[in-house]
């Protein structure tokens, strides 16, 4: 603990980088992958084309990504987008088949009584399918916000300093508490992720929040 | 199902998040990145100094920071920033002023073949093979370079002092970086120059670990590594220049102020290979962190005050 | 595209494919750590989920247990293990962060594989006067396969992706070229080690397609319309609707 109390200032400092350099990937992993997951969802042809292909981008491994990333995009090196970029992308491989996924919960009964009501396509989707979809969307976006503060870390390696300085720094130093305080603040913050994500869904879905219906 | 009341909420987590999207924009606008930062160029009044993701680096890099602030400078740091070929653009490109570097790694940075091993044939080779718009500051008597090491049971095991005595022992295993498998000092190096033929296990942060442990019986360490003398390593030497020497170095950015360049060379000068160790050991040891151990420097050293 | 061309040049050298250091070497070692952990988190998780999901008891602590699981950073983790247990152990300790890593797909792949099952279908078993050991094993356990295929494949696939890490603690594998590449500005390594991991990927993914063709009993695959993905037949079940549409 005395490592920790001592250098209390720098574990906070990272810890509130690392949620900075969060939010950014996790929204727009959630932005992109609701109308891909709808396609997927929507044309039996591509689903399993486009979920095949989303579920491909995730087994690229993240160190790889960061580093090619640079020159395939031709961005500088140390600049924050190529983590960012490749976060969003592994958002966005998680997002889209929970998008698909939540969009084929929802009970075909009442999306046809939508229909029936006289709901275009469009402002079903919105009105019905998405809100209906709720719940499943959002499982998949607390886990999407979980492995992404989680995959930051890696980040480190190419510069950009997350909660990852304190392994790779505390791993030269063979300071074991240094790596220590660095995994505890990691899973502490994707946990307030998953909690304020919850929160907020519970808001948004106030009749999710009945329980014991099943 | 689907209130007026949600559809509040959902404007109103629609606002918010785009706030937070917004703040998170404004705080990534990259420093480091060409043309977002109007004082990008070297020229201007704050002085960006950076360092290798080395604590020891980190180190000297912040004893740089702190003498120029006692000398009146505006200093922004940039620390931790990766691998050679990450910040020697953003070197190049203006967007870091200043960064300690060691002479031997950084001219085979430029020049991957070149024949100098010396101290000052490097140094003197090093100016001619930078690019325009950087130059090395004075060089430092603090050396931190690649170096072989054994443990002493098996120094003395096999009557070792140099490189050239491990020819002939049977079953040597080196372990280092992984990219030392490919360096010109690595196994192919150990074998042309010395005639000595190696197995090479890419042990990595674990190296020295790995030599204690008999993982490997020869390792790569820094030479400013406080675990050498912690735990009685034995340092083979290298009569025939297969290392080349690396004195630490600050590279900086040619149009950097005299007033600074006077300050950072008086800081070289102070800086000698001894007392680099001792800054490791605080580091390691003692586990202070670089800001302590920079200050403690400084105030010895009389920059302080 | 360039850069792609290089990449598999690089895969395709002759001299990249034979002695110590090689390809295969390299792919070889990958496949036995993701092996080995795969198998080691299915020991672990499959016999706990399938608990879970028989008892319908402990679903929250193990819901929560797996999202903690899954905030944990792999990369610190085996930092803190090969501190902790020494260079000696580093083998177990990198086995472990991948087990870690398995272990909450699996789980849930294995609960909720019994979960979906139709509360109807498990009534009539015991109605039958199935014991509670046949009605998991002859009922659940087969009308579960499905969803625990799908939870191995996704773990296993976190694993091929995630094993790169061996490569920092002497393990070599598929990510020691990229590290290698890191430090060596080899560009043409990296991705081809990256296309080789993702090659990896695609075939382990294939071969549990296979597999579950396999292993899926004849009269389950029958009923394997599109909808079965849904969360909550359960659920529905209870409003009234068929599970199956």
């Amino acid at each position: 603990m005395t490592w920790a109390i001592a250098n209390i200032e720098q574990i906070l400092a990272l810890s509130l980088e690392h949620v900075r350099l969060s939010i950014l990937p996790i929204v727009l992993g959630f932005v992109i992958a609701i109308p891909l997951g709808w396609v997927a969802h929507r044309f039996q042809l591509t689903r399993g084309l486009i979920l095949t292909l989303v579920g491909l981008l995730y087994t690229i491994p993240s160190l790889a990504l960061f580093v090619i990333l640079p020159p395939l995009l031709g961005l500088p090196f140390l600049s924050e987008a190529n983590v960012l970029i490749a976060l969003t992308i592994y958002a966005v491989a998680i997002m889209a088949r929970s998008t698909a996924d939540a969009l084929a919960s929802v009970d075909r009964d009442i999306q046809q009584a939508a229909t029936a009501m006289g709901y275009s396509s469009w402002r079903r989707f919105w009105a019905v399918d998405f809100p209906l979809a709720g719940p499943v969307l959002l499982a998949g976006l607390r886990v999407v916000a979980v492995s992404t503060v989680s995959l930051l870390t890696v980040g480190v390696v190419v510069g950009v300093d997350s909660l990852g300085y304190l392994f790779t720094n505390g791993s030269q130093r063979g300071i074991i508490e240094s790596v220590l305080a660095g995994v505890v603040a990691t899973v502490v913050i994707a946990l307030l992720f998953d909690r304020i994500l919850a929160l907020i869904g519970a808001w948004l879905m106030p009749w999710t929040r009945v329980k014991g219906a099943s | 199902m689907f209130t007026a009341r949600n559809k509040g909420r959902i404007a109103m987590t629609a606002t918010v998040v785009g706030a937070a999207l917004a703040l998170a924009g404004c705080a990534s606008g990259d420093p480091l990145e060409p043309g977002t930062d109007p004082d990008a160029g070297g020229s201007s009044e704050t002085i960006v100094i950076g360092s290798q993701a080395y604590y020891s680096n980190e180190i000297i890099a912040e004893i740089y920071a702190q003498a120029l602030e006692e000398a009146g400078f505006e200093v922004e740091r940039n620390f931790n920033i990766g691998q050679r070929d990450a910040y020697i653009p953003a070197i190049e490109a203006g967007e870091v002023d200043l960064f300690p570097e060691y002479t031997g790694n950084l001219l085979q940075f430029y020049v991957p073949d070149t024949a100098a091993t010396a101290e000052d044939e490097v140094y003197e080779e090093l100016q001619g093979a930078l690019p325009e718009g950087l130059q090395v500051l004075d060089q430092s008597s603090a050396t931190d370079q690649d170096s072989y090491n054994v443990t002493a049971e098996f120094a003395e095991a096999n009557g070792l002092e140099s490189i050239a005595d491990l020819a002939g022992v049977e079953g040597l295993i080196l372990g280092g970086n992984p990219e030392l498998a490919e360096r010109p000092y690595g196994p192919a190096g150990l074998d042309e120059v010395y005639g000595v033929t190696v197995e090479f296990q890419a042990t990595g942060e674990t190296t020295v670990e790995s030599l204690l442990e008999g993982v490997v019986n020869i390792a790569n360490v820094y030479s400013a590594d406080p675990r050498i003398g912690e735990n009685d390593l034995v340092t083979l030497a290298d009569p025939e220049g297969l290392f080349l020497a690396s004195n630490v170095v600050p590279v900086a950015s040619a149009d950097l102020s005299q007033d600074a360049i006077d300050v950072i060379n008086e800081v070289s000068a102070a800086l000698t290979p001894e007392g680099l160790v001792g800054l490791n050991v605080q580091s390691t040891v003692d586990q202070l962190s670089a800001a302590e151990i920079a200050e403690g420097w400084l105030e010895e050293n009389g920059f302080l005050g | 595209m360039n850069l792609f061309l290089e990449a598999i040049a690089w895969i395709l050298e002759p001299a990249n494919w034979q002695g110590q250091r090689s390809i295969p070497v390299r792919i070889g070692e990958h496949l036995f750590y993701t092996v080995l952990a795969v198998l080691a988190a299915s020991i672990i998780a499959i016999p706990l989920g399938w608990l879970i999901g028989h008892t319908g008891k402990g679903r929250e602590i193990a819901v929560g247990i797996s999202g903690a699981a899954r905030a944990l950073p792999s990369f610190g983790l085996l930092f803190l293990f090969v501190m902790i247990a020494g260079v000696l152990l580093r083998g177990p300790s990198a086995v472990l962060v991948l087990v870690l890593l398995a272990i909450p797909p699996i789980l849930a792949g294995a609960y909720a594989g019994l979960e979906v099952i139709d509360r109807r279908v498990i009534d009539a078993a015991r109605a039958m006067g199935m014991t509670e050991w046949q009605i998991l094993w002859r009922v659940e356990v087969p009308l579960g396969l499905p969803l625990l295929m799908g939870g191995l494949r996704s773990g296993t696939l976190q694993v091929v992706a995630t094993a790169v890490l061996a490569a920092f603690v002497n393990l070599g594998g598929l990510g020691l070229p990229i590290v290698e590449g890191i430090a060596l500005r080899d560009y043409d390594r990296m991705l081809g080690a990256a296309i080789l991991i993702i090659a990896l990927a695609l075939l382990l993914d294939a071969l549990f397609a296979v597999l579950e063709r396999y292993a899926v009993p004849r009269g389950v695959r029958a009923r394997r319309a599109p909808e079965l993905r849904t969360t909550a037949p359960r659920r529905r079940a209870a409003a009234g609707t068929p599970a199956t549409t």
